[in-house]
């Protein structure tokens, strides 16, 4: 995995909290790299520190120690853009105006800003909703402003927080396959984070398996289905169903194991 | 319903429920109305008859009559212009510092830990306490009862600000930085418009503060006005002025309440 063209190149990364006199650690010398292009999945229990690590990645973290380098393509580029757990949509300002928002924090002209963002409206079927404010819309539809957002930021690598968990299922399978779809067009870097095995098979192209107290990996997993993929082919897909009961094993014990040892960590 | 479709029976029953419901409604609303109206008219009923003294508790009707009298004569208008002014003045003395404080204190924990134990300190004494000494820093005139009205809207307006800055969902404040937003950006998009539906509650509540506070400044050291028209009649014992005064404050009061909700619904038209 040491190959030069690594697009991320993170090197022993760790994370303490401290809470009163009590010291935490979260992450513990998490070293990985991520080719161009790369859909990677952050996958395990809660409290094994993966929101930890990509808030990190995020710069809304400092590591205590060890660094990460991210490899720019174009200076005009932003280094990175979340697409956030639920809510990170913002009340007070239209779907319109959430979708340009890191557009016109950069000061991009009007031109440009417009063309994206009604490009990404257009593609996460948001156009009729733009003028509306985001408590009129509906738990999927405030994920869409979110991807939106995101896309139409054009960044070097794209970061996503467990985006689909707060939704219900049907939503989920849809927004999932959306998603992926508009990925495809650019097939930007991912960072992607979940609890559920289902959807980091559908999305990745690589499973990091992480186990908690410290947060660790200690696996990975290719996922070697081609793309473009559905919900559908993914589940009808022997062998999807023997890798899910692999990746079962592995967490069931790795959760077991930090129940055992009952020591208290932060997501 | 067992078959899912509603038989005539059920219609039936829903229509009296339905019916039963509005009649409730229509008796609510029919009370809501009335009740002024009662008092009024009880009111009425026994000062004529002097079963209470009329002196004190003139007739509603013969209150009127004054009130109509003080606009024809111009009294009104000069009592009610001076006021208001005193009232603008004074309200926007206060919540204009009090808004930028506010979101200083709620951005820059420095400036929270500096200026707390001194508002904190300050807030529960009376502006009208203090009287005497704005007097005497500000003088007698229109000075005094301006800096009065502002520093009594002050407090409110400053601390429901500061707490509406800290009560912006973190998470808001992560996607202004994931995004890479300026403090300046990040001032006028994030802090400013997250924190406008508390701040609007505290220029409500100051509001209601500048209208209780206008009426006892007005008691010293005022030639016109709404408190003085208040004060001076009840020391001349002229009970319908009064009452036209105290109507007076009533209805600006329910005005300038209505007037913030319209602006609120104006600036923070995304709750």
């Amino acid at each position: 995995m040491h190959a030069p063209e690594a697009k991320i190149a993170i090197e022993g990364i760790a994370k303490v909290f401290y809470k009163k006199k009590q010291s935490i650690l979260a992450l513990q010398d998490i070293t990985l790299r991520i080719r161009d292009g790369e859909f990677v999945t952050l996958l395990g229990p809660s409290g094994c520190g993966k929101t930890t690590l990509l808030r990190i990645l995020a710069g809304l973290e400092k590591p205590s120690a060890g660094h990460f380098d991210v490899r720019r393509t174009d200076e005009q580029k932003p280094l990175q853009s979340m697409i956030f757990q639920e809510n990170g949509v913002i009340p007070w300002m239209t779907v319109e105006q959430n979708v340009a928002f890191g557009l016109n924090l950069r000061k991009l002209p009007a031109k440009l800003v417009k063309e994206r963002t009604h490009y990404y409206l257009e593609k996460t079927g948001l156009t009729p909703f733009a003028k509306l404010y985001p408590k009129e819309l509906s738990g999927g539809m405030k994920q869409r402003v979110s991807i939106a957002r995101a896309f139409a930021n054009d960044p070097e690598l794209l970061l996503m927080d467990e985006p689909f968990a707060a939704l219900d299922e049907q939503n989920k399978f849809i927004l999932q396959e959306e998603l992926l779809r508009i990925w495809e067009e650019h097939r930007k870097t991912v960072v992607f984070i979940t609890h559920s095995i289902d959807e980091a098979i559908l999305v990745s192209d690589r499973i990091v398996l992480m186990s908690a107290h410290p947060g660790r990996i200690v696996a990975e997993k290719r996922i070697d289905l081609p793309r473009p993929r559905s919900v559908e082919q993914i589940r009808s897909d022997p062998g999807m169903a023997q890798l899910f009961v692999e990746i079962w094993n592995h967490l069931q014990r790795e959760v077991q194991g930090a129940r055992s040892e009952f020591k208290p960590c932060k997501g | 319903m067992k078959d899912g479709f509603a038989r005539p029976h059920d219609e039936e029953s829903a229509l009296r429920e339905w019916k039963s419901k509005r009649r409730a409604r229509i008796v609510q609303q029919t009370l809501t109305g009335a009740s002024p109206v009662f008092l009024l008219a009880v009111w009425e009923l026994l000062s004529r008859t002097e079963l209470i003294d009329s002196r004190f508790f003139p007739a509603p009707t013969s209150i009127v009559g004054t009130f109509f009298d003080m606009i024809a004569s111009g009294e009104m208008l000069s009592h009610v212009s001076i006021s208001l002014l005193r009232i603008a003045a004074g309200f926007l003395l206060g919540t204009v510092p009090a808004v930028m404080l506010g979101l200083m204190m709620g951005m820059y924990r420095p400036m929270k830990a500096f200026f707390s134990p001194l508002l904190m300190a300050l807030m529960p004494i009376p502006t009208l306490a203090l009287m005497p000494i704005i007097v005497i820093l500000f003088g007698i005139g229109e000075g005094s009862k301006i800096v009065t009205i502002a520093g009594s809207v002050f407090f409110p307006v400053v601390i429901n600000t500061a707490a509406g800055v800290a009560n912006i969902d973190r998470i808001y404040i992560d996607v202004a930085k994931n995004y890479g937003a300026s403090p300046k950006a990040f001032f006028f998009k994030i802090a400013l418009p997250g924190a406008l539906p508390v701040m609007m509650e505290g220029i409500q509540m100051g509001q209601a503060i500048a209208l209780l506070t206008i009426v006892a400044a007005e008691m010293i050291g005022a030639r016109e006005g709404i408190g003085y028209l208040i004060w001076s009649s009840y020391k001349l014992f002229l009970f319908e002025p009064m009452y036209v005064g105290l109507i007076l404050i009533s209805f600006f009061g329910y005005m300038f309440s209505l007037l913030l909700r319209w602006l609120k619904n104006r600036l923070v038209p995304w709750q």
